[in-house]
């Protein structure tokens, strides 16, 4: 059976699931059923400095969007970092890394971005005997009005500069969590490399209003007539997620450096994803509060099946196995020509793919009689919309013509090798290196 | 001591009150608002759908419901009613399962069609629960038109042609409007008196004036009708009922289907409709499956249908059929009545097992005998009292596709026309078309 055993950053935890600093890791009370569930690791959630604890909202901090049966899609929040005293926090952590000493307990930290107030907080922090710090660039509200959070996470030299003061002032491993509201992603990652950032762990939640009252004309979540915006997070974002773990791992500044993946993992397969494209770990948390924390056990279970299945003992066997053919657009293999190919026993005639089509596409299917659909491969550019369309699995697929045979749609012959846009004759660049 | 299903001989009150509410509420509960959102999910929006090519009033189904799925049941109602103003009925009473939900790509594909029936009614009900009538009537066009019956031909022709402008008024030979909607239905299909209730806000459109008990051949004749009318629709039905002709017809508890039934809508209390304590239906199709369904709710021990020809011959549908055995209706096909037994009253019927040949259906040798203090006839109605001057094409009154008959100025649809299926829902279509139909010759 296969190790799920991982190590991040020289934290050993009995598998990659981590749950990320967020509600589900706020108390002692909620991190022991966690780890009583199965979980390999925690990420407390985020500590600020000593006096008085921020504030919460009192109406509701969650909006949702949901799909068909009320299925939940994507979550925001306005909610703050804990809003319980340090000393309590701090004597929990303490009592839990205690009874747990074999899962990863890093603690969240966001204090003002000032060498003092981080040197003060430290040192409570190694007291507990937490594995390793997180600092909190991320959170995109409330926090960030204040100086911190995101307004650090958006600011590359300060990312950098926080970095090297947890460094100088430390043992522990520091990983620092990134903000996706950002244009790019690969500028604050160097800057946490460059401030000498053990990893990076990302997404943060993005910036978002989940809906609107249209009676009350207001912004969801609504406090007493008003809204304002909170942070994305759960199944819909895992994309934009994954775009940017990626980005990092086949970066050459980045390269090499550990990331923690989180956004939107809800499954097995979504975590095996973030592994393939470069994470070492993941962090979670929509599903776990969706569902409780007994989601993990089917992580476990399906990831071990899965590398049963491929053979893989450990995780290392697959990680970043899928960062090397992330490539960039103009790399792509142009010769590589393909046509929808429409199984028509699997068929159902619902006609979606011809509606998509012919009304938004490229007139590539034909509408025949007895309601019979068929591909036209002097039209059909290949462009997938069909087969992400179609209800049914696998009825419509995309078969490669092969080097040699005609492309019916261009008349041309499609070249054997490989050949991308950086030849193309059609690219003034091409043309003029030659 | 109070009767029960062991009672001999035809008798009243043979369950307990509760026992009849239970038994003929909704045979199929509405969605709540849960529910419909999540079949409507199942919907594909197929393009040039199946279910609206399979719908006689080409309800744009895929619409409706899209429009159900993003929280708008009242916009989807009107999408129904554009086509089939008696769309809170057919929700009820259409067998979709041979009509839009047989062809749904769903149900070919899986087996499990989307639920277009129950969506439909959740979107009508939604918008006739509270009372509003989606549709405007246009300014006077000076035309009066007489509609001959108010069953789903005729009540549909009446509400095109009044939201046109015309003047209506709508003849029924019943004390009630409503036509089967209102007589004719099994009542577990249209609780809570709805077929008057339709008819109340159908009317709302304004225009049209009911006169009930009034009948063609009665109080009305088709030539003072054309001379004091624009024009005249006959949605008249099929008023007359096939006889057995069987020795021992004439023995008492031996009753047409269709009266049973329009008895029974018409009670007050079911606990006063008398039933056997075995009754035979002799039929197959719908009208034989809601006097057999219903005499079985009534409290019946013994409930048997019996149809000459083999089960792919019946016209009631597999899921009326299975409908009916689910409520412990034995059917027995291939078999005609030979006799009706009794001393006054029916007391046994003997039938003969029939065989298919080049005649035609022919009787075998092998017979046996069916106890009954109550029998049914449900062998199919036909036309009655057709005014003079009328083309018949068969035993039907003869039209054309938009329901125009030989005389001028008469139109005819529903059941008593040539073309139809004995449907609501093509009544409604039949009764829609001919309004449009007339509305444009007046108009020319």
């Amino acid at each position: 059976m296969a190790d799920l055993s991982a190590e991040f950053v020289g934290i050993k935890s009995p598998n990659p699931f981590w749950l990320a600093s967020a509600p589900p890791t706020d108390k002692e009370y909620n991190v022991r059923r966690a780890f009583e569930a199965g979980w390999g690791g925690v990420v407390w959630k985020t500590l600020g400095e000593e006096g008085p604890p921020v504030v919460n909202v009192n109406g509701p901090r969650y909006g949702a969007i949901w799909g068909a049966d009320r299925r939940l899609l994507g979550l925001n929040n306005i909610e703050l970092i804990t809003d319980r005293p340090l000393e309590v926090n701090l004597r929990e952590i303490k009592a839990v890394k205690r009874d747990y000493p074999d899962r990863a307990l890093v603690v969240s930290l966001m204090v003002p971005c000032e060498e003092a107030a981080w040197k003060a907080i430290l040192p409570h922090v190694e007291d507990t005997g937490a594995d390793g710090i997180e600092l909190n660039f991320g959170c995109p509200h409330g926090m960030a009005e204040r100086g911190m959070g995101s307004a650090v996470g958006q600011v590359p030299e300060y990312i950098e500069m926080v970095t090297r003061w947890c460094k100088q002032n430390t043992r522990m491993p520091v990983i620092v969590k990134l903000t996706p509201n950002i244009t790019n992603i690969l500028y604050p990652a160097e800057a946490a490399k460059r401030g000498g950032a053990d990893a990076v762990s990302l997404i943060n939640t993005i910036n978002s209003i989940t809906s609107v009252d249209l009676d009350a004309m207001s912004p969801e979540p609504m406090i007493d007539g008003k809204g304002t915006h909170g942070g994305y997070c759960g199944p819909a974002v895992k994309p934009i997620a994954l775009n940017m773990v990626a980005e990092i791992a086949r970066n050459p500044e980045t390269y090499g450096l550990p990331i923690s993946g989180i956004g939107g993992i809800t499954t097995w397969r979504d975590a095996a994803e973030f592994l393939t494209l470069g994470a070492g770990n993941v962090q979670v948390c929509t599903a776990a509060m969706t569902y409780g924390f007994r989601v993990v056990q089917e992580m476990a279970s399906g990831l071990s099946e899965w590398m049963d299945e491929k053979g893989y003992s450990s995780i290392s066997d697959f990680a970043g196995r899928a960062v090397p053919n992330v490539t960039d657009w103009q790399y792509l293999n142009l010769n590589y020509v393909t046509k929808a190919k429409i199984d028509q026993d699997a068929c159902i005639q619902c006609g979606r793919c011809y509606a998509a089509c012919e009304d938004t596409s490229h007139q590539a299917i034909a509408m025949n009689e007895g309601r019979v659909f068929e591909v036209k491969d002097d039209e059909c550019v290949a462009c997938n919309l069909c087969v992400n369309v179609c209800p049914v699995e696998d009825c419509i697929t995309m078969v490669r013509v092969p080097g040699g045979q005609m492309d019916e749609r261009t008349g041309q012959t499609v070249p054997d090798e490989y050949g991308n846009w950086t030849t193309h004759p059609n690219n003034p660049s091409a043309r003029a290196a030659e | 001591m109070a009767n029960s299903h062991l009672t001999p001989g035809v008798v009243s009150g043979r369950l307990k009150a509760e026992a009849y509410h239970d038994n003929f509420s909704d045979k199929e509960p509405p969605f709540d608002a849960h529910e419909a959102a999540v079949a409507a999910d199942r919907c594909y929006f197929c393009y040039d759908a199946p279910c609206v090519t399979a719908c006689p009033t080409s309800i744009d189904i895929p619409m409706f419901i899209r429009e159900i799925q993003t929280g708008k049941p009242e916009a989807a109602a009107k999408t129904i009613f554009e086509q089939n103003i008696l769309g809170g009925m057919c929700a009820r009473v259409c067998p979709t399962e041979q009509l839009c939900e047989e062809v749904c790509v769903r149900e070919v594909a899986e087996g499990k069609p989307v639920e277009i029936g129950r969506l439909q009614r959740f979107a009508t009900d939604t918008v006739m629960s509270k009372g509003a009538h989606p549709f405007t009537r246009a300014p006077s066009t000076g035309k009066q038109i007489a509609v001959v019956g108010a069953g789903p031909a005729g009540l549909a022709c009446a509400h095109r042609l009044a939201m046109k402008g015309n003047d209506v008024v709508l003849y029924d030979a019943r004390q009630k409007p409503g036509g089967l909607n209102e007589y004719g239905i099994a009542a577990y299909k249209t609780v809570d008196d709805f077929a008057q209730k339709e008819v109340e806000w159908l009317t709302q459109i304004g225009g049209i004036t009911i006169e009930t008990g009034k009948a063609l051949g009665r109080e009305l004749t088709l030539e003072a009708l054309r001379d004091q009318y624009d024009a005249v629709f006959l949605g008249i039905g099929l008023t007359g009922v096939n006889a057995l002709r069987t020795e021992g017809e004439d023995k008492s508890h031996v009753h047409d289907a269709v009266d049973f039934i329009a008895a029974l809508r018409q009670s007050g209390d079911l606990g006063k409709v008398a039933v056997g304590r075995d009754v035979v239906v002799i039929g197959g199709g719908m009208t034989a499956v809601d006097a057999a369904v219903q005499s079985k709710l009534l409290g019946a021990e013994h409930v048997t249908m019996v149809y000459r020809r083999d089960r792919d011959h019946m016209s009631a549908s597999e899921h009326e059929q299975d409908h009916a055995a689910s409520k412990g209706v034995r059917i027995i096909t291939g078999a005609a009545p030979l006799r009706i037994v009794g001393n006054g009253a029916v007391q046994a019927i003997e039938f003969a097992y029939t065989k298919e040949t080049a005649e035609g259906l022919t009787l075998t040798n092998e017979t046996f005998r069916l106890r009954a203090d109550q029998v049914f006839k449900a062998i199919g109605q036909s036309l009655e009292g057709t005014p003079e001057g009328l083309q018949l094409s068969g035993r039907k009154i003869a039209v054309n596709g938009q329901g125009r008959t030989n005389l001028d100025g008469v139109w005819a649809g529903g059941d008593c026309a040539i073309g139809g299926n004995d449907l609501t829902v093509t009544a409604v279509a039949e009764g829609r078309d001919a309004a449009e139909d007339i509305h444009a010759s007046l108009m020319r």
